[in-house]
């Protein structure tokens, strides 16, 4: 399969570590990546189909890098975090992953064991600063879990680093033989990213860290993302359904639909120029902050109606809420359209220099003819 | 618009602007409301002393992080307060139906007949999980018709022909089919169509939505908000949305309520609030939110410290621990009065207080012709 998120240059993209420039050495290749659920009759009942929630992503992650991954409840993006930190097995695809080591691995074919070195270096927070922390273990039990179970630390120097690593994260070190139900949200999350890098993890999959909390406190949680990627070299996934704190936290965006990325750009590229009629839609549903702008823009509104991913529509998913569908074309059976950079090689999005650039990528039919709107 | 530093009600204020002429006085009127609950711990004061006002036809958005005591004022008006709270104070002034005089709702017996009349007839409430608020027990078609038939005279097959009606004009597909359906058969979006029709079945005078858009996906938000401003256009009821997200303040708000440790910090219209707020708080909220279209990087301003429970409310100004523009001796000591800067324009803060306040502190872009006036008034 032809690699649709490395440039469009014919060179071969993806050689192995060392053999290339730094820079343009990813740190995870996804290809072919799928992930499908079955779906029972009652609890232990027979298989009576499949969820398709992940159904054949090519994503590449750039080390140090912020990639915001967004799209509506259900399309698949808390399915492919959970793929990539392996609390899942996918069902067809791989995870090419470049160890701190040098060893590029396929995360998506390892078994547990050979897999657990590897989880160290690829970390997820969840989303949930409420559910997700058990309300038995201290803080120093919790965030120390993952050193003590590999055998890494105990006693005194495991204290040390999960009191270092408090600190990390703003909160007094002397709050570690303290329970979870004593914080707040904010100071929760804190707990959570705190556990996610005792690891000392190289990536992070963070679904949806900001969504439960309040506005002031989500401004403090975004600013201490970004300053622990400074300070330890992280690289992020992150999950959102937020678009404006995506803009504002994210070197590049994937737009995700029925299990399927549509959309792939440089933040400001996608947020000026989408090229893909969902994203543009997305955008233009977003409140913005000043009712000065009210009534200004373009309004797109999507019906409720989200397809089964059981049962997804023919040709491409997103034709049964397009508002540019030609139906000869759209839905016509068989493959949907594939991500695939502005036709004109100087052409909107194309436009970022250096050995980076990052090419608009985009799958509709129709993305060299329509002129969207962004923000 | 001049500031006043007097400071007395918002009636006297709009007098003193000299627009006060003919305005009508508002369809509901809170004034020094307080819901206490008593507790084992002792007296969370979760609303002390609100004073707000929805006018015909408007649309008042309520604001604040989360535990300021938006919910339990909107539950305060229509009697839902969950137990132990009880309202210990002010009124609750509704003035729709076709009362020649108005009513205090919160000298009502909670459980009594007139405000279970009003409740879903004159006044009606959307809560925040549609989920939760629907019955899994009956169809959505028995839950709109018992309440249709709770406030207005109908058959059973008038309120079923109304029902559908409802259904259909709230923009669900197919409303025939989905009279019959359940809560859990239908998505977030649909479920919270379905508790819109429910809300405006017996044509209410005012909405009530609490969050009624924070569990959904923007997509289904957009269409929500178009919803109740499209019925509001075609029927002319008020709306009292409470929601943390500036966003769909911006976006429907006439005038905007900023609430702070179950106190009223600042009203005002809304593009006031928005580009010439008064308040700390208000100006720390808007600072802490990613503005859409400003491209990456820019680091969020964060508010010190969280809201604290009700229970450790600070002295002085509630805000004061968190606020960067505290006077120490002053915010720590003195509860500041409420400044009225014209017609339902008002402000909590020493800052606006002569004598007490130093205008250099004054946060924002204040024009500077502005801020003369504020210690030159006293
Ligand atoms: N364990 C499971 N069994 C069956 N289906 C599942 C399971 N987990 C998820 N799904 C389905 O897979 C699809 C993708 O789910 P996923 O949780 O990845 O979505 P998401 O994009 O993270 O949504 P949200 O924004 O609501 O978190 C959905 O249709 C969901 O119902
Ligand atoms: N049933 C209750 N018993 C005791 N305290 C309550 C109860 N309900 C709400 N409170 C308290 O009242 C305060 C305001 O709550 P609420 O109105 O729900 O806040 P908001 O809607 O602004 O998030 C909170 O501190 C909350 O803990
Ligand atoms: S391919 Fe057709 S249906 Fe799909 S996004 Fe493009 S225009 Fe819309
Ligand atoms: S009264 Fe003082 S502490 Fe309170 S908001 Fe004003 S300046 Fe800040
Ligand atoms: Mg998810
Ligand atoms: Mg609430």
């Amino acid at each position: 399969m032809a690699d649709p998120t490395a440039p469009t240059a014919p060179t071969a993209p993806t050689a192995p570590a060392g053999s290339g420039g730094d820079a343009e050495t990813p740190l995870l290749e996804i290809r072919g990546l799928r992930m499908d659920y079955p779906i029972r009759h009652g609890m232990f009942g027979r298989h009576i189909g499949t969820v398709r929630a992940v159904t054949g992503v090519d994503l590449t992650i750039r080390p140090g890098e912020t990639l915001g991954l967004v799209g509506e409840s259900g399309c698949g993006k808390t399915t492919l975090g959970r793929c990539i930190v392996r609390t899942l097995r996918p069902t067809a695809g791989t995870i090419r992953y470049h160890a701190r080591d040098g060893r590029v691995v396929d995360l998506a074919a390892l078994g547990q064991r050979e897999l657990r070195r590897y989880q160290r270096e690829v970390r997820l927070v969840f989303q949930d600063p409420f559910s997700s922390l058990n309300p038995r273990m201290t803080l120093l039990e919790i965030i120390g879990d993952p050193l003590r179970n590999n055998g890494l630390a105990q006693g005194k120097e495991l204290e040390r680093r999960v009191g270092e690593m408090l600190e990390l994260v703003g909160l007094p070190p002397g709050y570690m033989r303290r329970y979870p139900h004593a914080f707040s949200g904010g100071e929760r999350q804190r707990v959570n990213i705190a556990r996610a890098l005792i690891m000392r993890p190289r990536l992070v999959v963070a679904d949806e860290p900001v969504s439960a909390l309040d506005v002031s406190v989500r401004a403090s949680i975004l600013n201490l993302l970004r300053d622990l990627q400074e300070e330890l070299d992280l690289t992020y996934l992150f999950i959102s359904h937020d678009l404006s704190v995506v803009e504002n936290i994210c070197d590049r965006v994937a737009v995700m639909y029925l299990g399927n990325i549509v959309e792939l750009a440089g933040t400001d590229a996608l947020y000026r120029g989408p090229r893909h009629p969902y994203t543009e839609a997305l955008l233009s549903a977003v409140p913005r902050a000043d009712p000065r702008l009210r009534g200004s823009g373009r309004r797109i509104r999507l019906s409720d109606d989200l397809p089964d991913p059981a049962a997804p529509p023919p040709g491409c998913a997103f034709h049964t809420r397009c508002h540019y569908a030609k139906a000869e074309t759209c839905a016509a059976p068989g493959a949907g359209p594939v991500l695939l950079p502005p036709p004109d090689p100087s052409g909107r999005g194309g436009t970022a220099a250096g050995p980076a650039a990052t090419p608009h990528l985009a799958a509709c039919h129709f993305a060299g003819d329509l002129s969207l709107t962004g923000v | 618009m001049p500031e006043m530093s007097k400071n007395p009600t918002g009636v006297a204020a709009a007098e003193a602007a000299g627009d006060g002429s003919a305005a009508p006085p508002p369809l509901l009127e809170i004034s020094g409301l307080r819901t206490h609950f008593t507790t084992r711990e002792g007296v969370v004061k979760a609303v002390d002393g609100v004073d707000l006002a929805v006018g015909e036809r408007r649309t008042v958005c309520v604001v604040g992080e989360s535990g300021c005591g938006k919910s339990v004022t909107a539950r305060s008006i229509l009697g839902l307060v969950d137990r132990p709270g009880e309202i210990t104070g002010g009124s609750i002034l509704w003035r729709g139906g076709d009362r020649t005089s108005p009513v205090d709702l919160a000298k009502l017996d909670p459980h009594g007949e007139e405000l279970r009349r009003i409740r879903g007839g004159e006044i009606s409430m959307v809560f925040q999980e549609p989920m939760a608020s629907l019955s899994p027990m009956y169809t959505i078609g028995d839950q709109l018709t018992e309440t249709i038939r709770l406030h207005l005279p109908m058959t059973k097959a008038e309120a079923k022909d109304h029902a559908i009606a409802m259904l259909r004009k709230v923009g669900i597909p197919k409303p025939e089919q989905r009279f019959n359906a359940y809560s859990f058969q239908l998505s977030g979006g649909m479920c919270q169509r379905a508790m819109i029709a429910i809300a405006l079945a017996c044509g209410p005078g005012l909405l009530i939505a609490d969050e009624p858009t924070t569990a959904l996906d923007v997509t289904i938000q957009a269409r929500i908000l178009d919803l109740i401003a499209s019925l509001q256009e075609s029927s002319g009821m008020s709306v009292m949305f409470i929601t943390h997200d500036l966003g769909v303040v911006a976006e429907i708000a006439d005038e905007v309520v900023v609430m702070y440790l179950g106190t009223v910090v600042e009203r005002g219209p809304v593009d006031e609030i928005f580009h010439d707020p008064k308040h700390p708080y208000t100006q720390a909220l808007l600072d802490s939110v990613p503005a859409m279209g400003q491209g990456r990087g820019q680091r969020l301003r964060q508010i010190r410290g969280r809201v604290p429970h009700p229970s450790e409310r600070a002295e002085g100004c509630p805000f004061h621990p968190r606020c960067d523009s505290a006077i120490a001796g002053v915010c720590d000591t003195t509860e500041p009065p409420e400044t009225v800067f014209g017609p339902d324009r008002t402000a909590r803060c020493v800052l606006y207080t002569p004598g007490l306040g130093t205008p250099g502190n004054v946060p924002g872009d204040t024009d500077p012709a502005e801020e003369r006036e504020v210690p030159a008034n006293g």
